[in-house]
């Protein structure tokens, strides 16, 4: 077991590099497509609207698929590596579209009319309240997603990524070793999912706390 | 004394129904208005056209000789001179009573923060909520909300302060706190446009009463003329409902 362990060590960090750069690639996304969306951007908003239909109604496998296969053939070389931060990013994004898009509609029109009663322009209305109070509105489901795809990464290898899974599939085929293989995959998907969770709902308690309460 | 709010044969439809029907009305200088009516008369969408929350179809609002045009890019400098008060309240729930208070003075009048917020002690304390400065508006009551509301529209010190209904929504027990600050405003000489259903209210505040019906002013007058002895049949038919004898 112990021979296995700095295998997983490495692929612990291609999964942890590969799944948060995703993230960030996902987040960045999902601003822009939900300001699309929430402005009505002519064109735009038709465009990202498609974007967010399309990757949330697709396996992230197919999307990786034809990332990994597709784009080679238009002529193009990606590595593996940035195959996945772009496929995570496409499909994250879809979702994180969705969790800003939502919380933003949930703010009352109210809110943003009694800002602008106040003197303030649409735009300092929408950065000082809207965003603000949208931002905590989405906290739980951006944290959602997060852990969801992270865990998401596991499709990785079978774009020959040596992240965890492969590592694990790759350990059990040579040495027919099922249960240890396995149980240090879970380890280590605990490893790095539990402190992303336990730091999401003390994010999630700090901001609501202003709005909720306890 | 001039008309500061000058209101010229605004008539506002939301497609066939007309809510406001060329409707003139001017407030001068310190003077309260209330405006009463039934339900759906337009009062409420008067007080949005305004301040151009609401798109008027026709005439116009003047306020200190300028037109209000909701085209205008200038338009959130005129808002600062107009304060409104919801009936939601609608305090920005992200934020403590005292961010509430200094937020909108702060990056519309580039106040300085200190000087705001001395400010917004200053008048917390008037209406006796100073100990709740650093509390969320969640931990308030309706009554303390709408208290903090008012103060919020006073710290841009607005030339006119419109009141949507600000005690509908409240427990009965909670609408005499809010309005006793109403009447301490008007002891000040605070200009008002106010509309309510607390006839009594009413009646104790206003310099002149408006009765609003389908979009038009159906009868107005100071108010114990107005209450004594109205003269048109819908206002005494209005003023009948809300007698039980």
């Amino acid at each position: 077991m112990i021979s296995y362990f700095p295998k997983y060590v490495e692929a612990f960090w291609l999964t942890v590099r590969i799944g948060w750069l995703g993230i960030f690639l996902s987040i960045v996304l999902g601003i822009v497509s939900a300001f699309t969306i929430y402005f009505r951007i002519p064109v735009l908003s038709r465009i990202t609207g498609a974007y967010v239909e399309i990757f949330r109604n697709t396996p992230l496998l197919v999307q990786l698929f034809f990332l990994y296969f597709g784009i080679p053939k238009l002529g193009l070389s990606v590595s593996a590596e940035t195959c996945g931060i772009v496929g995570m990013g496409l499909l994250g994004g879809s979702y994180m579209a969705e969790a800003f898009r939502s919380s933003l509609g949930a703010i009352p029109k109210l809110q943003k009319e009694s800002a602008e009663a106040l003197g303030m322009t649409s735009f300092q209305a929408f950065f000082r309240v809207i965003l603000p109070e949208a931002w905590i509105l989405s906290i739980p489901a951006v944290v959602a997603n997060v852990i969801f795809l992270l865990k998401e990464t596991s499709v990785f290898s079978a774009i020959s990524l040596m992240d965890l899974m492969f590592t694990a599939k790759d350990l059990i085929g040579l040495y027919y070793d099922t249960t240890e293989a396995l149980f240090m995959l879970v380890v280590f998907y605990i490893i790095m999912l539990v402190p992303v969770s336990a730091a999401g709902s003390i994010l999630e308690k700090r901001a609501r706390y202003k709005m909720f309460g306890e | 004394m001039e008309a500061i709010l000058d209101i010229r044969g605004i008539r506002k439809n939301y497609e066939d129904l007309v809510v406001l029907d060329h409707l003139d009305m001017q407030v001068k200088s310190g003077e309260v208005v209330v405006i009463v009516g039934p339900s759906g008369c337009g009062k409420s969408t008067l007080l949005r056209c305004i301040n151009a929350l609401e798109r008027i179809d026709d005439g116009e609002v003047v306020l200190d000789g300028k037109v209000i045009n909701p085209q205008d890019k200038q338009l959130s400098k005129v808002r600062e001179k107009i304060g409104m008060v919801f009936q939601s309240y609608e305090l920005f729930p992200h934020k403590t009573v005292l961010q509430n208070l200094v937020l909108a003075p702060v990056i519309v009048k580039k106040m300085d923060r200190k000087e705001a917020e001395k400010e917004a002690l200053r008048l917390l304390e008037r209406v006796g909520l100073l100990s709740k400065q650093n509390n969320y508006p969640r931990q308030l009551s309706g009554g303390q909300k709408q208290r903090v509301a008012i103060v919020r529209a006073l710290m841009m010190n607005p030339e006119i302060l419109l009141l949507d209904e600000i005690t509908a929504a409240l427990d009965p027990e909670m609408v005499r706190e809010v309005l006793e600050v109403v009447l301490d405003l008007a002891k000040e000489g605070r200009t008002m446009i106010i509309v309510t259903h607390e006839l009594s209210f009413a009646k104790a505040v206003a310099d002149r009463v408006v009765f609003i019906d389908g979009g038009r002013i159906i009868e107005e007058g100071e108010p114990g003329d107005f209450f004594e002895h109205p003269k048109t049949e819908r206002l005494k038919k209005f003023l009948h409902s809300f007698a039980y004898e």
